[in-house]
């Protein structure tokens, strides 16, 4: 089966520091990872080849410094990697971003299984993944927590929802966006991380993919910002002190309260 | 370049480079200088500039403006699970009242599934003055491409100016590809939504660039504008009985209602308690419990309140609580009422989930943990001292 797996590079939070005077971030020096949701999809599609044979393809569209991210995915058992980069994707809004990375799968042309992270821990939209499908005229189904079944034709699986879950059969070709809890993603191993190295990543621009350049980047996308601002600061809080008996007095007023 | 400094009225303030989420501009010799190689036009520094000296222009020589005035009304999805309109719709019918009467235009749900007759009557009653009906035996569960493609076909018929939608499973899976399809442009998860009266625009507010800047996105050139927002962000709006409302139903037939994926089966996973996302009061853990079995402190407290339990990222990675109970960036996002954050340090990944909570209450030993920065009560106690006594409390004043 070929798979392909999209990611995407995200400034790694946990680094993220709050300038406590301006309440801005102070980004200097933060490192670049993969969405950690992108994880999970690697894995799946390793995974998945694994049991039933083929490739996995990684594609990723951003500056040239994201060819980190697809070699670090190749490190994990992905068998090829896919750059996107062209000035002309800059500005991509969530239409404009699925519009190219469709504009790329439909020249990879030979796949059956599209894997996405259920959103990407910068932007937070999750709409980039149904996006792909929808411009390919595919199927989706997102919120993956399980692959149940895969058949020659057809695929199962289990589709997080608030109350449980939804087992769901789809045909072949599908995209799916998973959800944390469907695997525990590998290590890298030391054979990945040497072939990591030496692999070639393919760079195409918007001329290999053959993408419409009005809907491309900035021009592409339908929305746009108009205003940024900081959120004010929470209030400053209260701290309850005293002993015992007077901290949970407080509480069970303050919680009479608030309820 | 779509992007550029117009130095004669940069007067070298900062702010741009202080609001660059990519860390693509430098002041040289007190001017604003964009690196190219970094800057992803995200457009966070032109509207952050005082002085309007950062352009970032934009062709929308492609988009149909010219028809935009004929766009009216704003719709919801009104979303039902097993044939019951969920609360999300309540609460956008409340907000979508509000838009409304600042386009001076009306409000109306669309509706999709099997027998719902009650239903339509409860969405008049919370707001609705149109209902768009479509019942059909294939529509009675959530299928993402007859909906999406009924919903494509409701929207090119009668034009509505703005769309909003809940950000739940299916509301996800649906509203980004009735998007693409129409080509509109879609803003996820907004905190807040509001009118520009003057252009009769939505402004569309939501957290960006991955931190704790909020930007207000707009989409001057489509339509519908396209929102979605999560579950107990807005108040539901009450139900008045004396409200009168149009109900359209749509007959659609044929190709349209296919699907290529089938469901199968819909399991629900009963918990012993109150799912987070609809808690009113959450009762969280962290790595401050230090065992599994100190779960249960918490869980007796929330039954006491009458609220859920929550977990952080590290009480549920330790294997103490199931993930479904994780709050937090890679979990979920809560809105309760009241949070009580137990032995929970407040890393950002865990207040980006929790932070809108309308009261947060935090316990914990370390008086530097970062979580009492953005509580509303901090206390620096010994948790297994203060829980216990504080549920045998609450449930002697409930007894009274």
């Amino acid at each position: 089966m070929n798979i392909i797996v999209c990611i995407k590079q995200v400034p790694e939070t946990t680094e993220v520091r709050i300038n406590p005077e301006t309440n801005t971030l102070m980004r200097e020096g933060v490192k670049s990872i993969i969405n950690p949701f992108d994880m999970y999809a690697i894995e799946e599609g390793v995974l998945i080849r694994e049991k039933v044979g083929g490739k996995v393809t990684v594609v990723t569209m951003g500056p040239p410094q994201a060819e980190a991210a697809l070699r670090e995915a190749i490190s994990l058992g992905a068998d090829e990697a896919i750059l996107l980069s062209d000035r002309a994707f800059a500005g991509s809004d969530t239409w404009a971003t699925s519009y190219t990375l469709a504009a790329a799968i439909r020249k990879i042309k030979d796949y059956q299984l599209i894997i996405c992270g259920k959103q990407a821990s910068d932007g937070d939209t999750a709409q980039v993944g149904p996006g792909i499908a929808t411009h390919l005229d595919i199927p989706q189904v997102i919120y993956v927590k399980k692959v149940e079944e895969i058949k020659d034709t057809t695929i199962r699986v289990w589709r997080m929802t608030e109350d449980g879950y939804e087992v769901i059969e789809a045909p072949f070709p599908v995209l799916f966006t998973v959800v944390k809890e469907i695997n525990t993603p590998r290590l890298p191993s030391l054979k990945g991380i040497m072939r990591s190295k030496q692999a070639k990543i393919t760079v195409w621009t918007h001329k290999d993919i053959e993408a419409d350049f009005a809907q491309l980047g900035l021009n592409g996308s339908p929305t746009q910002v108009a205003k940024v601002f900081t959120p004010a600061p929470r209030g400053k809080g209260q701290m309850l002190s005293g002993t015992t008996d007077d901290i949970v007095a407080g509480l069970v007023n303050i919680l009479k309260e608030q309820q | 370049m779509p992007i550029q400094v117009i130095f004669e009225k940069c007067t070298g303030c900062t702010v741009c480079v202080k609001v660059c989420p990519f860390d693509a501009i430098r002041m040289m010799d007190k001017k604003a200088v964009i690196n190219l190689d970094k800057c992803t036009l995200c457009g966070a520094c032109a509207p952050a500039c005082k002085f309007k000296a950062i352009l970032l222009e934009k062709s929308e020589a492609g988009s149909p403006k010219s028809d935009l005035r004929h766009y009216k009304g704003v719709w919801i999805f009104a979303e039902q699970r097993k044939g019951k309109v969920q609360p999300i719709a309540f609460e956008l019918l409340g907000k979508a009242r509000e838009l409304a009467r600042d386009l001076e235009t009306d409000v109306s749900a669309v509706l999709l599934g099997d027998r719902l007759e009650e239903e339509i009557q409860e969405l008049i009653w919370r707001g609705a003055d149109k209902v768009y009906v479509v019942e059909k035996r294939e529509l009675a569960n959530y299928l993402d491409e007859p909906y999406t493609n009924v919903i494509v076909e409701l929207i090119k018929k009668y034009k509505p100016e703005a769309f909003l939608c809940g950000a739940t499973t299916i509301g996800r899976s649906l509203i980004s590809r009735i998007a693409i399809k129409i080509k509109a442009g879609l803003t996820a998860d907004c905190t807040d939504l509001a009118v520009d009266k003057e252009k009769k625009m939505l402004l569309q507010t939501r957290p960006a660039f991955g931190g704790n800047i909020m930007a207000t996105i707009i989409c001057p050139a489509y339509r519908p504008q396209m929102a979605t927002v999560r579950h107990k962000v807005f108040p539901e709006s009450p139900s008045d009985m004396k409200r009168k409302g149009k109900v359209i139903r749509e007959n659609l037939d044929g190709p349209i209602l296919e699907s290529r994926t089938s469901l199968l089966d819909i399991i629900d996973e009963i918990e012993s308690t109150v799912n987070i996302g609809d808690a009113d009061i959450i009762v969280a853990g962290g790595r401050g419990m230090k065992t599994p079995e100190n779960f249960k402190m918490l869980e007796d407290l929330a039954k006491a309140l009458g609220g859920a339990v929550g977990a952080s990222r590290a009480a549920v990675d330790s294997g103490w609580m199931p993930y479904s109970h994780q709050v937090g960036q890679t979990g979920k996002t809560v809105c309760p009422k009241i949070y009580i954050a137990c032995g929970i340090s407040g890393q950002i990944q865990h207040l980006v989930g929790m932070q809108s909570a309308k009261t947060i209450i935090a316990i914990n030993s370390d008086p530097y943990a970062p979580i009492f920065k953005i509580a509303n009560y901090g206390i620096v106690a010994d948790i297994f001292e203060i829980i216990p006594i504080l549920t045998r409390r609450l449930k002697e004043v409930c007894k009274k």
